[in-house]
Parts: C-alpha cells; sequence; structure tokens
C-alpha cells in the first residue's frame, strides 16, 4: 500500500478563534477594514505583493520575499498554524499582516507590509495583529523581529518592547523582541484604534474582491537608494540608543 | 533702477531626491534656461542653507555654474537660512536693476534627507539663537508650538484652524505634480475622528503631525532679465516689481510681543511700496508655512486681513484656490515640501505659473499681481516679493 506522503507533509492546524474584522478612518478620511482571510483569498493578495520584490527601498524586497513565501505556504498547507489578515479601503489592498500561533500562550509575529504610505495603515494593521494575538488568542507575548528601520521604530521603539534575545525568532534567527499583555495594554490608548462592527456594507465591499493598490511602493531611481535606506533615514537607531538601549536615564 | 523681468523658471519634484546636490541645482536651472530660450547667463546665484552641514560640500556655486557649463559666469551661494531662497532672488533683482548684469539665474536647492530626520530637525535649528535657545533644545517645532499656544489664547485661534490651512494645502498640493505630498487628508481624519489623535498625534502641543511641513529635497531656478532681454523672450510678461527685506530679534523672547511677526508686516509693505500696489491689489499669495499657524499669521501681517482674523477668512473659504484671495495654490510648504534653501525660489516659481495661466487644475482665475512671503529664522529675516503680469 502506497505511502500518502502529502499527509506526513501537511501540518494539522490546531483550529484559531476567528480575528473578528474591524475598521477605523484614516487621516484622508477613508475607512480602513481590517479583516482575517482563508487560503481561498491568498492567490488574490499574491498577486499585489509580487511586484513589491523588486522594490529596493526600505527593505521593501526582503520583506516582500517573506511575506509571499509566507502566504503561499499557508496556501499550499506548508506552515503551521498561520492567519493573515488584511487591511483594504474600498476593496484595495493597502496592507498586509501576518503571523502564527507557537502555543497557546505565545504567539509569532510575522510580517507587517504596507502597499499606501503616508497614511499609518501599517501601524494600524500591525496593531490590529496585535490585538488578535493578545485579546483573541490569549497569548501572554508575542515574538517579533524588524527587517527594516521604519519597522523597528514602529514596534521596538513605539511599544516599548522587551527584549528576548535569547530566543531565536523564526524570521533568519535572529534575537527576538517580545510584546506582552502588560506592554499591549499600555498601548491601547494611543496606538490601537479600531471599531466594532464593520459596517455591513463595508465589509461586504471589502469581502467581494481584493482590489489592486492604487498607489503601491514604487522601486527607486537607481539603486544608490537601496543602500541609503541602510543609512537609516528615520533615525531609528539614534532614538533606539537613546530610549531602548541607553538605559534607565534617557527613559526617565 | 531698471524694471526686471522673470525670463525662465524650472522646477525639480520635491521629494526624496537620490541625485547629488549641484544636480538637483542644476537640473531645474536647465529648464529654466530652456523655458526663456537663452543660453548665457551673466552671473549665477545658488541658494542654499545647509550644504556645508548636511551635504559635506562648500563652494556650491562653483560646482552648479560648471555643470551647467556656464563658466565664466559668476557664480555665488546666498545663505540667508530659510530665507535664502527669497534672497538670492533679491540679490539677482539688485544686480539687473542696477545695470550690473543682465541676466542672473537664481537657483535654489537643498537636499536635507541625506541626512535622518533627527539631524534635519537640529540642522534647521541651527539658525535659533546659539546662547539663548538653541542650547536648551529649542526646535523650530518648538517655538512654532509656544508661539501658536500665544497666538490662540489672544485671538480665539483654534485647532481646527490649523487643521483647515493643513487640509487646504496638502488638497492643493494633489494638483501640483512637483508637490511632495500626494495623500489627501480630511477634518474627519485628522481631527474628528476616533482614530484622528493616533493618525495626527501631537509633535508640539498644540501642534500636531499634520501641522508641520515634510523634510523635502528639491530645487527650483528662476531667470531675471532686464528689460531688452526681456523683449526677446517669448514668454508672458512677468515683471518683479517689488522687493521688501526686514529682520527682527534673533531671539523672539527678546521681543516687545512675541505674537507680531514685525519683520513680516515691514517686508511686505517694502514690497508693495516698491510696487506701487497695495495687499488689495494681489489676485494670489504663496506664503511661508512651514507651520500651519504661519500661513495664518503671515495672511495677516502682509495686510490681506486685520490682525487676528486670518482665520476669519479661511474659514470663509477665501483662501481656497477659487476664494477671493487664493493662498498656498501649490500646496505651500505643507503640501508642496520644503527645501529650505529652494523654497524661495520655489514661491517665484509657483507665482510666475500661475501669472503666465500655466497652473492647470490649480490655475487661479486670471491673476495679474502675485505675492511671497519667505519667512527666515523664527521671523527673523524675512523677504517678500511681489510680481506684476504685464502686457503680453
Amino acid at each position: 500500500m502506497a505511502v500518502d506522503l502529502e499527509r506526513i507533509l501537511r501540518p494539522v492546524d490546531n483550529p484559531l478563534k476567528p480575528f473578528e474584522a474591524k475598521y477605523m478612518t484614516l487621516a484622508s478620511g477613508e475607512n480602513m477594514v481590517v479583516r482575517q482571510i482563508d487560503r481561498d483569498d491568498v492567490p488574490d493578495v499574491l498577486r499585489h505583493i509580487e511586484p513589491l520584490l523588486h522594490v529596493e527601498r526600505d527593505f521593501y524586497d526582503v520583506v516582500a520575499a517573506r511575506v509571499y513565501a509566507e502566504l503561499l505556504a499557508y496556501y499550499r498547507h506548508r506552515m503551521q498554524d498561520e492567519y493573515v489578515l488584511v487591511a483594504q479601503v474600498d476593496g484595495e489592498l493597502v496592507a498586509v499582516v501576518n503571523g502564527r500561533e507557537v502555543t497557546p500562550g505565545l504567539g509569532m509575529s510575522l510580517h507587517t507590509i504596507a502597499l499606501r504610505r503616508g497614511l499609518r495603515v501599517g501601524a494600524h494593521a500591525f496593531a490590529a495583529k496585535m490585538e488578535y494575538h493578545i485579546d483573541t488568542l490569549g497569548h501572554q507575548e508575542v515574538l517579533i523581529v524588524a527587517e527594516s528601520p521604519i519597522g523597528f521604530r514602529r514596534w521596538m521603539i513605539e511599544y516599548q518592547l522587551e527584549k528576548r534575545f535569547d530566543t531565536p525568532h523564526e524570521l533568519g534567527g535572529v534575537p527576538s523582541w517580545a510584546l506582552t499583555k502588560e506592554l499591549f495594554d499600555r498601548a491601547r490608548s494611543t496606538l490601537v484604534v479600531g471599531r466594532r462592527p464593520v459596517p455591513p456594507e463595508m465589509l461586504a465591499k471589502a469581502e467581494a474582491k481584493i482590489l489592486p493598490p492604487s498607489d503601491p511602493p514604487t522601486p527607486p531611481a537607481d539603486l544608490l537608494a537601496a543602500t541609503r535606506s541602510l543609512y537609516d533615514p528615520t533615525a531609528t537607531a539614534l532614538i533606539a540608543q537613546r530610549t531602548l538601549l541607553g538605559g534607565e536615564a534617557d527613559n526617565a | 533702477m531698471r524694471d526686471v523681468y522673470v525670463g525662465g523658471i524650472g522646477i525639480t519634484t520635491f521629494t526624496r531626491l537620490e541625485y547629488p546636490l549641484s544636480e538637483i541645482a542644476a537640473y531645474p536651472a536647465m529648464m529654466a534656461l530652456k523655458d526663456a530660450g537663452i543660453r548665457d547667463v551673466d552671473h549665477l546665484y545658488v541658494a542654499n542653507m545647509g550644504s556645508a552641514r548636511v551635504n559635506h560640500q562648500t563652494a556650491l556655486a562653483s560646482a552648479v555654474v560648471d555643470s551647467l557649463s556656464l563658466t565664466p559666469a559668476g557664480a555665488a551661494v546666498i545663505e540667508n537660512g530659510p530665507a535664502s531662497g527669497a534672497s538670492a532672488l533679491k540679490a539677482g533683482f539688485a544686480a539687473v536693476a542696477s545695470g550690473l548684469h543682465d541676466v542672473v539665474l537664481v537657483s535654489g536647492a537643498e537636499r536635507m534627507r541625506e541626512v535622518n530626520n533627527l539631524e534635519a530637525t537640529d540642522f534647521v535649528a541651527t539658525l535659533t539663537h546659539p546662547l539663548a535657545e538653541y542650547i536648551y533644545g529649542v526646535t523650530l517645532p518648538s517655538h512654532a508650538a509656544m508661539f501658536t499656544r500665544l497666538y490662540m489664547e489672544k485671538y480665539g485661534l483654534t485647532e481646527r484652524h490649523l487643521a483647515m490651512v493643513a487640509v487646504k494645502n496638502q488638497n492643493n498640493a494633489m494638483l501640483n505634480e512637483f508637490a511632495h505630498l500626494h495623500q489627501p487628508i480630511t477634518i474627519e481624519g485628522i481631527l474628528d475622528s476616533p482614530e484622528a489623535m493616533t493618525n495626527n498625534p501631537y509633535v508640539a502641543e498644540p501642534l500636531r503631525f499634520f501641522d508641520a511641513c515634510p523634510v523635502s529635497d528639491g530645487g527650483a531656478a528662476v531667470i531675471l532679465v532686464s528689460d531688452d532681454v526681456a523683449k526677446t523672450i517669448d514668454r508672458p510678461l512677468i515683471r518683479l516689481a517689488g522687493v521688501g527685506q526686514a529682520t527682527d530679534t534673533h531671539a523672539v523672547h527678546e521681543r516687545e510681543e512675541p505674537t507680531d511677526l514685525l519683520a513680516v508686516r515691514r517686508a511686505a509693505a517694502q514690497s508693495f511700496e516698491m510696487a506701487g500696489l497695495r495687499p488689495e491689489d494681489v489676485d494670489v499669495a504663496e506664503l511661508h508655512d512651514a507651520f500651519t499657524i504661519l500661513e495664518i499669521v503671515e495672511s495677516e501681517e502682509v495686510g490681506f486681513f486685520p490682525k487676528g482674523e486670518g482665520h476669519v477668512a479661511l474659514e470663509k473659504g477665501e483662501t481656497a484656490i477659487d476664494g477671493s484671495l487664493p493662498i498656498n495654490p501649490s500646496g505651500g510648504l505643507k503640501g508642496k515640501g520644503h527645501p529650505v534653501g529652494a523654497t524661495g525660489v520655489a514661491q517665484a516659481h509657483e507665482i510666475v505659473t500661475q501669472l503666465r495661466g500655466e497652473a492647470g487644475d490649480r490655475q487661479v482665475d486670471g491673476p495679474q499681481v502675485g505675492f511671497t512671503c519667505n519667512f527666515g529664522g523664527f521671523g527673523n529675516n524675512v523677504v517678500c516679493l511681489t510680481f506684476v503680469r504685464e502686457g503680453r
């Protein structure tokens, strides 16, 4: 009798509680819906992520490549206990966030990628992801890393994440940082926004079709930009030195 | 004095530019030369504030004049803080009006995004008083915030008025292909919605994120010519009719009334007097809205509206593109961007574009007189220019 190899290769997912969709008003006045998608929706997302593999700016290429791989692995049943949330404005895809559950008490944040910039869509989507881990899945903490200075500023600095440097993160094996429930509670009033329930018409429009981003990040005029992004244009390293790595004196 | 005309104009997109500063200055200059249809200039002024500190480059004018193959024309840098651009235009005006030169090219350029945001903020803060302000950590956002708080207490201004300026100018920028910001914003999104405080947090209370201009790279150029040369250029005839410049105390706290911007008032009066015009003659204006509060206050100090009533005119829509006195149709510093050394030249670029009737979707209806206010320091060195469309 032949061995069903697919049954061996395919992880058996544990059922995760669903994320209840929510919405928020952006600075533009547009309403952004954040909702969970199923495997069947993944191909619609992948076709909008693929072009970002070629954007050598602010680490979009690295992040897009990994998001693509993670979502494809989810679609093809090669990732254990993963979930994907998307953010949409009038159906248009503006951000994707994903992660997975490691144990019933521990979450692993994977990626946040914004397809429209300048309106905090990535920050809002990340906050929704953390809310899912802490409030819905009941995780005591979530392990996080950042690939770009912008991500480091948004997550490590704004949420004042704790170090878990003895725990390698699943993204590249680099030292982890952790968002605990206590840190999340502290951030709720300033960083975590959104309203529920989503008006049925708004949600229906989001679910009807994942439309392409209208103003996605584009490749730099020349490759020097990719190098310049390493120079930390947001001053994240300096802020980190002052607020996180520099000791208690600067936090006071 | 001889009459001075605008022969040609050019501009780059204001954004993060990924090429050398000298090229950021040279590109709009080439556009201006092409616009004017001339090849030779007598003198080049390059307006720039921070090349030595930010870009590790000095003697910028020598680099630019050579990049443009304009040697052996004279060339010099004009550095006067954020008013460098209009100061360079003033120098060009004086050179042509006096008869020293017939064709002067003025190019403003800045590449601020070569450094990170904190360094850029610190670099701009070096224009403050070194002993009375800078050493205590004063930055331009904190200066503007203290000023705003006083103004609110005295004249009843609210955060809603500031947000109205931000929305007006950032949405005007949507109509400007050269503008830095191309994201529309709404009052609901930045002030009224439950998410507004997260979307638009305080930077220096009462100023919020969307009350401040972005940090931009960019360049702009204007060619000033004599009457005789202007007659040979087949472009609408725009005269630089009035130039005014005034200063105030370096340290803001030394002013008798900190909410008065006397240098703005005096520079504007000089400019109007030279032009033989009054504030009510102006059809379109570009004011220096590095922070939203400044557009409102400058609109009063230059004489467009009574003191303390700029925000009332704003409420009535008078300063919108289709209002009775459109202010910052380009998007202003708030929406178009603020590469500091280039800003004064870019303001002139917009006014000339408007007076020529070439501003496309943001075109003001039939303007004949345009005005710019380039605000240096925190109001301690201000240059105002008045432009008039003549004849063809």
